[in-house]
């Protein structure tokens, strides 16, 4: 892959709290320092527990959420600083997938509506044609062209996430973010919603930017994951080194802690105590010390950068070399 | 692409279920608003034919019946007031000066609210600082004095009424339609026109107003009982239309001083208007629960 689509560098978002008149107010750090690309056609996963800020990450790389510093290109545009009339058009570029279908789409408009509107924002295609390519997109997600008369109630999750992708499908985007596309959906329809987005991907070579926390779902689609914690990157590399040989203690807790199908395996796992510290007051040092079994008091002193560890996989673990986390399923 | 269809669709032979049809069908389910609402209706009907179809005009003087008011007869159903003029004249006469007074004051309190709190709940930050705290100080200010005090000053005409009622009752609106607002300005459908470059415009009218158009029409249905209610006041103190023009209020007023002589002057309007605004806060009821339903 030559020049990546998506470049992200050093994203950080800040949100000033309880900031008064009167008093100074604390800074909660929900991004702090990202870095990282998606090349054209390539499908990237991010995973994190809740609260790691994957969400934010998806939303200020779109500048839905105005990053507090750091610059996202997209093809080379400086998505962080086009004014507001040319981000408009880079828009078209660029999508997003929700996590609740029931919440993402306008109860108040028909599916017709919701399609033509992006169609119309965008000026794609005549009015008169706009019908006939709304039914196209409809197909193209695998819903009856009728579907555009009806309104969003009318739905099954499932239908409505179809919905929500054709949408996103109507400029022709060329990079998506894909935010928890899946997991509030039955485990039946969660398999037609992939499979639907591996089709898209193959056809339309759209580049994915998927949030998930479901670490089989991830690996069977993408091809590189980072993993996320407290606003920073941990590790990230491909699905397939990921997973065999975690090299960051986070990553091996994370796939320790998905189920496996096979009640008779016994492993060691390291289990993850207690919850996210706050991202408001976070640990000194690496971020994760406080709940990792391997903390050492060096932890605690040195923020450990992001360093290549293999050939495009890179970990931020100053015992990355020590640590042998290797998966024994894999 | 992915050739099969989902299975289990919409069926295709019935109709698409608009919000307002499903709205209607939960409504009529309300006995006392469809009685309040049928009430509003046949009352918007006696007051515009009503005088149409009297034979006297609302301001015509029997100067045989001049000095005392005059009892209900065949000829003047509720009597004739003091001045010899038709009771049930201006009382419907009344009754359209009063519902006008109230429809146009509480639509110019819809509209200035929902601008507010629009505004307000969008934009948030400063102009939502600066917004709500002139919305607080319009709340403070006591009506009733503050309407004394102009009515020393001057007699205002019907549409400058108009304008005093509605910026009196605007406020309730612009909270409700803030929270509104505020509320649904973080769901993911107006995150979506976002990122499909939808402008601030753009959101705010076409996804979350229709969205809030719920509570904002149970808002100004009560607001039609307040605006009322306030224009009654108003007449009735005298800082109101002004006589000969008759309303609910100033006829009250008149009525008041032959209370004991001539009862059958004073209990119409008020019974009116007790019913208007019973009915009107019934209708607002059953909208507020059809619109939105807890289910």
């Amino acid at each position: 892959m030559a020049e990546p689509l998506l470049v992200v560098d050093d994203l950080k978002v800040h949100y000033p709290l309880g900031k008064t008149l009167f008093k100074p107010g604390v800074t909660l750090k929900a991004l702090d320092g990202v870095s990282f690309t998606v090349g054209r056609g390539e499908v990237v996963g991010l995973v994190g527990e809740s609260g790691s800020g994957k969400t934010t990450l998806g939303r200020a790389v779109l500048r839905l959420v105005e990053p507090t510093a750091g610059k996202v290109h997209l093809d080379g545009k400086d998505v962080t600083a086009l004014p507001p009339a040319e981000l408009k058009s880079l828009r078209s570029r660029m999508q997003i997938i929700f996590q609740d279908p029931y919440a993402s789409l306008n109860p108040r408009m028909s599916v017709g509506q919701t399609l033509g509107e992006a169609l119309m924002l965008h000026r794609i295609g005549t009015r008169k044609d706009r019908d006939q390519r709304i039914g196209d997109l409809l197909e193209k997600v695998g819903l009856p062209r009728t579907a555009a008369a009806r309104f969003p109630h009318e739905f099954s999750g499932g239908q409505r996430q179809r919905i929500g992708i054709a949408r996103a499908l109507a400029v022709n985007p060329e990079f998506i973010v894909a935010d928890e596309p899946v997991s509030a959906l039955d485990v039946s329809i969660q398999a037609q919603i992939i499979n639907l987005l591996q089709d898209l991907r193959k056809d339309l070579g759209l580049s994915l930017l998927f949030i998930g926390h479901d670490l089989s779902v991830i690996e069977f689609l993408c091809d590189r994951v980072i993993v996320l914690y407290l606003g920073r990157v941990m590790e990230m590399g491909t699905a397939a080194g990921l997973y065999a040989k975690p090299r960051h203690p986070y990553t091996r807790a994370l796939l320790d802690a998905a189920p496996v199908p096979d009640p008779t395996i016994r492993r060691e796992r390291i289990t993850l105590k207690g919850d996210l510290p706050s991202p408001v007051s976070p640990p000194s040092g690496c971020v994760f010390r406080t709940r990792c079994p391997y903390a050492i008091e060096r932890c605690a002193q040195v923020v450990p950068p992001l360093e290549e560890a293999a050939n495009g996989h890179r970990v931020a673990c100053i015992q990355s070399h020590e640590l042998d986390l290797s998966n024994p399923l894999a | 692409m992915t050739d099969a269809t989902v299975p289990g669709a919409i069926n295709p032979a019935a109709p698409p279920q608009t919000y307002w049809r499903r709205v209607l069908k939960r409504f009529l389910k309300r006995r006392l608003a469809v009685i309040g609402a049928a009430f509003l209706v046949l009352l918007g009907i006696a007051v515009t034919i009503g005088p149409m179809l009297s034979p006297y005009s609302y301001d015509y003087q029997d100067f045989d019946l001049l000095g005392m008011p005059g009892p209900m007869s065949a000829e003047h159903w509720l009597g004739t007031d003091e001045l010899g003029r038709d009771a049930l004249t201006r009382l419907l006469h009344g009754g359209r000066v009063s519902l006008a007074v109230g429809l146009a004051g509480a639509m110019i309190a819809g509209i200035v609210g929902t601008l507010v709190g629009a505004v307000s709940g969008f934009y948030r930050g400063i102009p939502d600082v600066i917004l709500m705290r002139f919305t607080d100080v319009m709340m403070s200010i006591p009506t009733l004095p503050l309407v004394l005090l102009l009515s020393g000053l001057f007699r205002p005409s019907p549409p400058l009424l108009v304008a005093i009622v509605g910026i009196l009752i605007w406020m309730g609106t612009a909270r409700l339609v803030r929270s509104q607002f505020l509320a649904l300005r973080e769901r993911e459908f107006v995150e979506a026109a976002r990122a499909l470059g939808a402008s601030g415009p753009r959101l705010m009218f076409r996804h979350i107003l229709p969205n809030a158009i719920g509570p904002i029409t149970v808002a100004s249905t009560l607001a039609v009982g307040s605006a009322i209610m306030l224009e009654s006041a108003l007449s009735f103190l005298g800082f109101g239309i002004q006589p000969p023009v008759p309303t609910w209020g100033n006829l009250l007023n008149s009525a008041s001083s032959w209370l004991s002589q001539a009862p059958w002057l004073a209990i119409p309007p008020g019974l009116l208007i007790l019913f208007t605004v019973l009915a009107v806060n019934f209708l607002g009821d059953g909208l507020r629960d059809a619109m939105e339903p807890r289910e």
